[in-house]
């Protein structure tokens, strides 16, 4: 068996460069009750573990350190689960190499 | 400024807007670029190969000016079980060349300077503006943009839709479908900085030279996917990329899978003692031919990533992103030099020159790989590597077994894992998708 050691992505978010525009969060999460099965799956897909699920099951995002990938647009948008769209100009991430 | 009545606007400043705004500002056109990062390239994630012949076209003499890392003179492929790679590897003097064909790149650093050239050329370019919508007149044609920047509507004669593999505008507009779990990839991928001195020796090269490596295999961990390691002059570009729908279907993380493929044996060695500098995130177009939508419409065209214009199985993009960037532009050029309006009817001559390029011609002959590869994932990234690798030991290994039994213990491998039918079939299945 082949163990895996846990992966800390906030390390690796910790390299980059953002400018996060408070207060305007550019994806948001349908209120739900129980999550679908999209909603769920973006606890894995997000490169940046944006999703977490809170203490009643619920999932929630926090867009501080997102990459601005569209992975979770592509997933849950279809199914309206969740809204996305581009930050606002010159904020979230600023890549120095890309 | 702003009030003016433009040309065109071209809205993003990547591989494709770029070509595209270049191109129209060359030919005297009145161009207005948007771009909603803070800097050209601040958004933008790619290996990153540059293809020469492709950007030779639009800044002929960009190998003195523009920020490349190595010039490529070696290509690995690398076929993956957990402990071990069979490799191909291809290296020539030949690439050692006055005017070498591809060279490693870094996409931050290199837009910027490829945005110079566009406002050389005389383009209005403005960065950290979003574009948030498309302006429609009375009869739905589109008649330009609306920004975050400021209230009202920018207007143009034609829109250039160069806004990547995410599209929002257009997919909200309803101009295209918004991309599908199946038909992009998530790529991941980290920046390690290490001496030079050290990657020439670990890599085996000399003053500019530069490999790259793409590997497939145990890797992906039955997804579609493909690993890259890319040699700079001060870093290596490391990552892992595969199939939305797949990430969806097993439940991997993107960031476990990139740190596995770090500790690989064969990987690990290279990267040993490095300092990581960025961790990014990026999505690639993988439907190929039959992913492609509309070209173009009433005021607008769209080009590069955002009209999954992306060739997965060479792993080219930015030259097909910056060649539809520029052939939409002399489509555009041309209607405008026949003093005729940007209408649909005028504008299909981009498709019709676009057809006839390397880049629809390329995706065409590839139609049926995509659909091959994604729906047989497990046999072709994870039960082949393993077969392979098994036949490679049994063939080196010197262990006192007669070779003819050796021989038969690999073919026996092969059959039993995909079946004698499974084994003709996935052959005729690629050799047809390939052809
Ligand atoms: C990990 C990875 C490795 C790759 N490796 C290679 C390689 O080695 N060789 C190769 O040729 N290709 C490679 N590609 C593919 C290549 O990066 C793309 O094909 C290419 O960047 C596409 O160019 P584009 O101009 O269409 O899109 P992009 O380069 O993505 O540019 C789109 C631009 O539009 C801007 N934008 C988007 N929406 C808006 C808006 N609403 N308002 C204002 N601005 C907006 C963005 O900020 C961005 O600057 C790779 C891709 C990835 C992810
Ligand atoms: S865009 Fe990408 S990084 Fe941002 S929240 Fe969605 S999946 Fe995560």
């Amino acid at each position: 068996m082949n163990v895996e050691p846990s992966v800390r992505v906030e390390d690796k978010l910790y390299y980059n460069r953002y400018l996060v525009d408070v207060g305007h969060p550019h994806v948001k999460v349908r209120a739900h009750k129980t999550p679908s099965p999209q909603l769920l799956a973006l606890l894995k897909a997000c490169p940046a573990r944006c999703y977490e699920l809170n203490d009643d099951g619920q999932v929630e995002v926090a867009v501080d350190g997102c990459i601005e990938c569209g992975t979770c647009r592509v997933i849950a948008e279809p199914t309206g689960d969740i809204q996305w769209s581009h930050p606002r100009g010159g904020y979230g991430i600023l890549f120095k190499f890309g | 400024m702003i009030e003016e009545r433009f040309d065109a606007i071209v809205v993003g400043a990547g591989m494709a807007g770029n070509a595209a705004a270049l191109t129209m500002a060359k030919r005297g056109m009145k161009v207005l670029q948007l771009e909603r990062g803070e800097y050209p390239g601040s958004k933008n994630v790619q290996g990153a190969i540059l293809y020469a012949d492709m950007m030779e076209k639009l800044v002929p003499e960009f190998r003195e000016e523009a920020p490349l890392e190595r010039h490529l003179i070696e290509q690995r492929f690398w076929m993956m079980d957990d402990r071990s790679h069979v490799g191909m590897h291809y290296r020539s003097e030949d690439f050692n060349e006055e005017r070498p064909n591809r060279y490693t790149i870094i996409r931050a650093q290199f837009d910027k300077w490829f945005s110079s050239k566009v406002r050389e050329a005389g383009a209005i370019v403005l960065c950290e503006t979003t574009v948030t919508e498309l302006a429609r007149d009375g009869r739905g044609r589109i008649v330009g943009v609306r920004t975050d920047r400021r209230d009202g509507e920018i207007h143009a004669d034609v829109v250039v839709l160069a806004e990547g593999v995410n599209g929002l505008l257009g997919t909200r507009a309803g101009l295209r479908a918004r991309p599908t779990p199946d038909n992009v990839a998530l790529a991941v991928k980290e920046m390690h900085f290490l001496p030079r001195e050290t990657i020439e020796a670990r890599f085996n090269l000399k003053g500019d030279e530069g490999v790259v490596i793409e590997a497939v295999g145990t890797i992906s961990r039955g997804m579609t996917g493909m690993g890259f390691i890319y040699a700079n002059k001060e870093c290596i570009s490391l990552g892992i990329g595969c199939l939305v729908a797949d990430f969806q279907r097993t439940g991997q993380t993107p960031y476990g899978l990139l740190d596995h493929f770090k500790r690989h044996p064969s990987v690990a060695p290279l990267i040993a003692g490095s300092e990581v500098k960025e961790y990014s995130a990026h999505l690639i177009p993988e439907g190929g031919y039959k992913s492609i939508p509309q070209l173009y419409g009433e005021g607008w065209v769209v080009v590069g990533d955002a009209a999954q214009l992306n060739n997965a199985i060479h792993r080219e993009g930015s030259n097909l992103a910056m060649t539809s960037g520029r052939i939409a532009a002399e489509a555009i050029g041309l209607v405008k030099s026949r003093g005729e309006p940007m209408s649909a009817t005028n504008l299909s001559v981009y498709k019709k020159m676009l057809d006839d390029s390397f880049v629809i011609k390329d995706l065409r002959k590839y139609k049926d790989l995509p659909p091959l590869m994604h729906t047989q994932s497990e046999n072709f990234f994870l039960t082949y590597p393993q077969l392979i690798s098994k036949a490679m030991q049994n063939f080196v290994r010197v262990d006192g077994t007669p070779k003819a039994e050796k021989e038969q213990a690999t073919l026996k491998s092969f059959v039993k894992a995909r079946s004698w039918t499974g084994l003709f079939g996935d052959a005729c299945r690629i050799a047809r998708a390939w052809r």
